[in-house]
């Protein structure tokens, strides 16, 4: 195998490992987005319950999609980490208030409310970051020679800020579909109810970004809209309304796993529509992922032990998920 | 004022790191502990669930806390040191990968199964949760140790033209020469911190007359644990030190406060060193004892800080006290465990109060130690990164800000002490409420067939429970 195709398995890999950590960890810090509005306090037991068992779980796709740049395309991590060093920051921070969050709030007595709190901020900034460091991401990076170039507030734009919104907007859909899955009664109406006004909420945000970015990237408007690429990708936004408004007609024919599939391919369409528009950039708007990429001897070694080791990850996820099937209840799987 | 992002860098780096290291130390010897309580449970003996499910509740804080500050320390290497990050990513990037793809996941998906799924599984499977948990942070230790020796003791990697390491022999980069060393002795170093936290509990409630029976088990089990790896830790630690002297000479003569080197050193027991006369001030010191433990010979040659030149030289006043504190430590370890066995031969080990109360203020011992050992060869690499072929000083973010650097560290400084407070108090909140009584765990009927709780030793236990 030569270092081109090693090269493009681990764009593959890296890609994919990202892409779960959205989707995993979308739900559940949506769930910590969606928190406050909650009916009872009783159904707040149950969000958090649903997901206790697997959060940390869900995370780990963060760090190895953190190792797996450092690992498989330094360049990208030694540029990307310091670009976005406030943004980060700011990231880590809130996850460490949503992480502690689980293990403190089910141990505390009156200061419970504030890990309510601790819970719900800490997923909403973290979200909002994620969001600000995609769209800063896309906008494009300075570089010279293999390290960042840029100030430390080269991030923060309108269009950012935008991102770190649609985001907030994306988990929480995801995090009321997974809630419909796995509640029931009035907390599952309830869910319904914000799962549609999240895919509004979605959908809008779909629109403003797909219409901006190529605004803000040349190389993005040329991507989508020169002949015959126009023709060839149209297909992609026809799929994302068809699937949006499957969205839709599932939570109001009452389904219960569809809303969540569905919000799921929503996701992957845009993430499909973001990779259509960078490829094969690593870093937007010149590096690109051959000029990130690690030598063959750094790849195939890592290789040999992910082909066997990325499938046995996703038996035991499927089990894991597997073991906490079904509807969740206040008491949860504490006993 | 010049805020300079290198050193504030480094201080967030050290700051970091020493707050994440606690909670690894404790929870890799506590998950083989709740592994050995699980297999006595399957045997039977409802007061191991009891022990075990006590101490899981203490797992899960201390392994949440180290989770979200061990992310921080995946992303730190990018966004402070990332010409370092350059440099190392074709050699430290593949087993930091290797880390989370073998251990990470492991951990993660196992511990909701074994902190949520005792009924939603099999016993065996439940079992094999713990198991696997417990397997996922040894795991987690090779590669990060791995990592770390090889900063010491690169080797299997050239430096290239541009200023990145190649591999050439992915062997010779894991198992580097320092790796197991520093992994034998790190490994030993959690189990005897878990070891020393569940003997000071366990004495605690004695001496509380509280949950006797489990902290009978729980004194018990520590205690043999300590006896064994106590003397074993010195010895691997002996071992280490050898293999630094080899491969870090200056290290080992910061460590020793040695500025001449040479034949016949004396073992310095206290001095002040200072690092502008170069000399040592209210020196004490044995006589050639250091040589002979260097080298085994009285009259061996042993390094000595002004063999380098100044700008070489690491901060040894902090290397030399450092490692006497672990040094110190290790000896006290040491003295317990003899204690310990003397006790035992005597059947006084439950009794001793005295004793008790020394076990209640040794508890963060192995804590202390192991953050005192890890200063002492962290700082001992200075000024060096990666040891001998990138400076420090070199590796920092270019495009970092002083300002930038002084938000990030004060943000972890405060939100560590935060999280870390209240953690604590969650923890001691759990030591207070202490473990169920094992009849909780018995079958409805088993329950009114033993009546009360089994109690092997009964007469003894009660003359502790006056209110009984």
């Amino acid at each position: 195998m030569d270092w081109q195709d090693l090269t493009l398995i681990w764009t593959g890999i890296c890609a994919f490992a990202v892409f779960m950590y959205v989707l995993m960890d979308g739900f559940d810090l949506g769930l910590g987005i969606l928190f406050p509005f909650a009916p009872t306090d009783r159904d707040r037991d149950i969000m958090m319950n649903s997901v206790a068992p697997i959060w940390d779980f869900n995370e780990t796709w963060l760090i190895l999609g953190g190792a797996g740049l450092f690992a498989a395309f330094p360049v990208a991590y030694v540029v990307l980490l310091p670009a976005f060093y406030l943004p980060l920051l700011v990231m880590l921070v809130a996850l460490i208030f949503r992480g502690v969050a689980f293990e403190f709030r089910f141990k505390a007595g009156a200061s419970r409310h504030l890990w309510d709190t601790s819970f719900n901020l800490g997923s909403l900034v973290a979200t909002f970051s994620q969001g600000v460091v995609l769209g800063a991401f896309i906008q494009g990076i300075a570089v010279e020679g293999r390290q960042y170039a840029g100030g430390m507030f080269d991030w923060l734009s309108l269009f950012s800020i935008l991102c770190g919104v649609a985001l907030v907007a994306g988990y929480g859909l995801l995090g009321a579909t997974w809630l419909i899955w796995r509640s029931e009664g009035a907390l599952q109406d309830w869910a319904r109810a914000m799962s549609k006004r999240f895919l509004v909420a979605v959908l809008l945000f779909v629109l403003v970004v797909s219409a901006w970015t190529p605004l803000v990237n040349a190389d993005i408007r040329a991507r989508w809209f020169e002949w015959p690429n126009i023709a060839l990708l149209s297909p992609v936004p026809i799929v994302t309304a068809l699937v949006a408004y499957g969205l839709w007609r599932a939570v109001e024919t009452g389904r219960e796993v569809r809303p969540f599939a569905l919000g799921m391919v929503l996701f992957l369409l845009s993430y499909l529509g973001l990779a259509i528009s960078l490829w094969p950039n690593i870093i937007p708007p010149d590096v690109t992922i051959w000029d990130a990429a690690s030598p063959p001897e750094s790849q195939m070694f890592l290789l040999v032990g992910m082909v066997f080791l990325i499938p046995v990850v996703l038996v035991y996820t499927v089990y894991s998920y597997w073991v906490f099937r079904g509807k969740v209840s206040a008491e949860g799987f504490y006993h | 004022m010049d805020l300079d992002p290198l050193m504030l860098s480094r201080i967030q780096f050290a700051f970091t790191i020493s707050f994440h290291i606690l909670f690894p130390a404790f929870t890799i010897g506590l998950a083989c502990w709740i592994v050995a309580l699980e297999a006595l449970w399957l045997r039977g003996g409802a007061i191991y669930r009891s022990l075990s499910e006590f101490w899981t509740k203490i797992f899960a804080i201390s392994f949440g806390m180290g989770v979200v500050s061990g992310i921080v320390m995946t992303y730190q290497f990018g966004t402070n040191w990332s010409v370092f990050a350059d440099a190392t990513g074709f050699v430290l990037g593949p087993l930091i990968q290797y880390e989370v793809v073998t251990a990470f996941f492991l951990e993660a998906a196992f511990l909701g199964i074994l902190l949520f799924g005792r009924d939603r599984v099999p016993k065996g499977i439940h079992f094999t949760a713990a198991f696997l948990v417990a397997l996922g942070t040894v795991i987690s230790a090779f590669w990060i140790l791995s990592a770390n020796s090889w900063m010491h003791t690169p080797a299997g990697a050239e430096l290239g033209e541009d200023g990145r390491f190649r591999v050439s022999d992915w062997w010779e980069v894991v198992f580097n020469p320092s790796f197991p060393y520093r992994f034998s002795h790190m490994v030993t170093a959690a189990f005897l911190t878990t070891g020393f936290v569940v003997a000071g509990i366990s004495a605690w409630f004695l001496l509380k007359y509280r949950h006797v029976e489990h902290a009978r088990i729980g004194l018990g089990m520590s205690l043999g644990l300590i006896t064994v790896l106590a003397p074993l830790q010195i010895v691997l630690g002996d071992l280490h030190g050898l293999n630094t002297l080899e491969h870090q000479p200056t290290k080992v003569a910061a460590m020793e406060g040695h500025w001449e080197g040479g034949a016949g050193a004396p073992l310095i027991l206290f001095a002040l060193p200072d690092m502008e006369a170069e000399t040592n001030h209210w020196e004490v010191g044995i006589p050639e004892l250091s040589s002979l433990i260097l080298t085994h010979s009285l009259t061996g040659e042993v390094p000595g800080l002004l063999d380098v030149p100044a700008e070489e030289r690491p901060y040894v006043p902090l290397i030399f006290w450092t490692f006497r504190i672990m040094v110190g430590l290790g000896l006290l370890m040491l003295v317990i465990a003899v204690t310990h066995v003397v006790l035992r031969l005597r059947g006084r080990l439950y009794e001793a109060t005295w004793f008790h109360r020394l076990l209640v203020v040794t508890t963060p011992i192995g804590f202390v130690a192991i953050i005192a050992g890890w200063i002492t060869t962290e700082v001992g690499r200075q000024p060096w990164i990666v040891y001998g072929l990138l400076p420090t000083a070199d590796g920092v973010t270019p495009s970092l800000t002083g300002a930038a650097a002084l938000v990030s560290l004060v943000t972890f400084l405060v939100v560590y002490a935060l999280i870390f407070t209240a953690g604590t108090y969650y923890i001691v909140r759990l030591l207070q409420l202490g473990p169920k009584p094992p009849s909780h765990y018995l079958e409805p009927q088993a329950a009114q067939v033993a009546g009360r709780p089994m109690r092997p030793m009964s007469k003894t236990v009660e003359s502790f429970e006056p209110g009984d």
